[in-house]
């Protein structure tokens, strides 16, 4: 397979929104092994003046990868999962996502660029509220390795 | 908090930790996060993609790295913003026969790299190694002051 070199530029329009719920919360929390109480308990957040439970900081990456597999699993631009590798990763918090939020993630291919027999592929997911509200924009990279590497 | 832009230093260490690493440790995080793939949990597929092993979520390590900034600012919601590249992969032996034991070690430490005090955050600059060598590089926070 090759990859598309006009992905660059394309969007993916928001999908089904996300509903953040305390237990997923709670659950992303003991996986990265957070044990500060503002995941886990209501009042300990409240007392932080958080409206509910706090999700950790990198908890973004169940939205922006469900929006990062609308490219991955879209047959035209060429990508084999399983030749993927995770080169880079950043979240800007806008303001912090709450247990409650319902969130959504438009996605935008910022960069493709050849590497080897590969690309290099940049991707940004805008996450927001459905009422429009910025939440988070994450930005990553994955490096797609070519057949002979 | 005490933390504030007028006693912080760049250079200042604000601690550091380790996390021990079990094969089941990155199940849950495949549970958790969606991220099934099978170099985290297949020894047989990680081998058979080239792999040395089965290999932690560069997400997992991202992940429970930056505990060490929330715990040290005091509340999760100050991190701003969070950035690494994934530069070596984590390898996370069977200790199945073993309970208890970690089947990788991952070492973190944090210094301030830079105080904006006009913005009032500050950037703290982890160093998150496995067996010796860097596997996150240019882990930055940017976390809010009070």
């Amino acid at each position: 397979m090759t990859i598309d070199p006009d992905l660059q530029g394309r969007s993916y329009a928001a999908g089904e929104p996300y509903a953040v719920g305390r237990e997923a919360i709670r659950d992303f929390a003991r996986a990265v092994k957070a044990t500060h109480p503002a995941h886990y308990d209501v009042e300990a957040a409240a007392a932080l003046g958080h409206a509910d439970l706090v999700a950790p900081p990198t908890f973004a990456i169940i939205i922006a990868q469900r929006a990062d597999a609308q490219l991955i699993n879209d047959p035209s631009a060429g990508i084999d999962f399983t030749r993927v590798v995770h080169a880079d990763q950043r979240f800007i918090h806008h303001r912090p996502i709450i247990a409650g939020d319902q969130l959504v993630a438009e996605l935008h291919v910022d960069q493709v660029r050849a590497m080897g027999g590969g690309a290099m592929i940049t991707t940004r997911a805008e996450i927001s509220t459905i009422d429009g509200e910025r939440a988070a924009t994450t930005t990553s990279s994955i490096l797609v390795r070519g057949e002979e590497q | 908090m005490a933390v504030s832009t007028t006693t912080l230093e760049v250079g200042q260490q604000i601690g550091s930790s380790t996390i021990g690493i079990t094969r089941q440790d990155l199940v849950r995080y495949a549970g958790a996060s969606g991220d099934f793939n099978p170099i985290h949990w297949n020894q047989a597929f990680a081998e058979g993609v080239g792999l040395p092993g089965v290999i932690a979520h560069g997400m997992f390590t991202m992940g429970a790295a930056v505990q060490l900034v929330t715990d040290w600012i005091g509340d999760p919601a100050a991190v701003v913003d969070y950035q690494t590249r994934f530069t070596k992969p984590v390898i996370v032996e069977d200790t199945t026969a073993q309970p208890g034991e970690p089947g990788a070690v991952v070492e973190v430490t944090g210094v301030v790299g830079a105080v904006d005090a006009e913005a009032s955050t500050a950037r703290i600059d982890l160093t998150v190694t496995f067996a010796g060598q860097k596997v996150l590089v240019k882990a930055q926070a940017v976390v809010r002051l009070r």
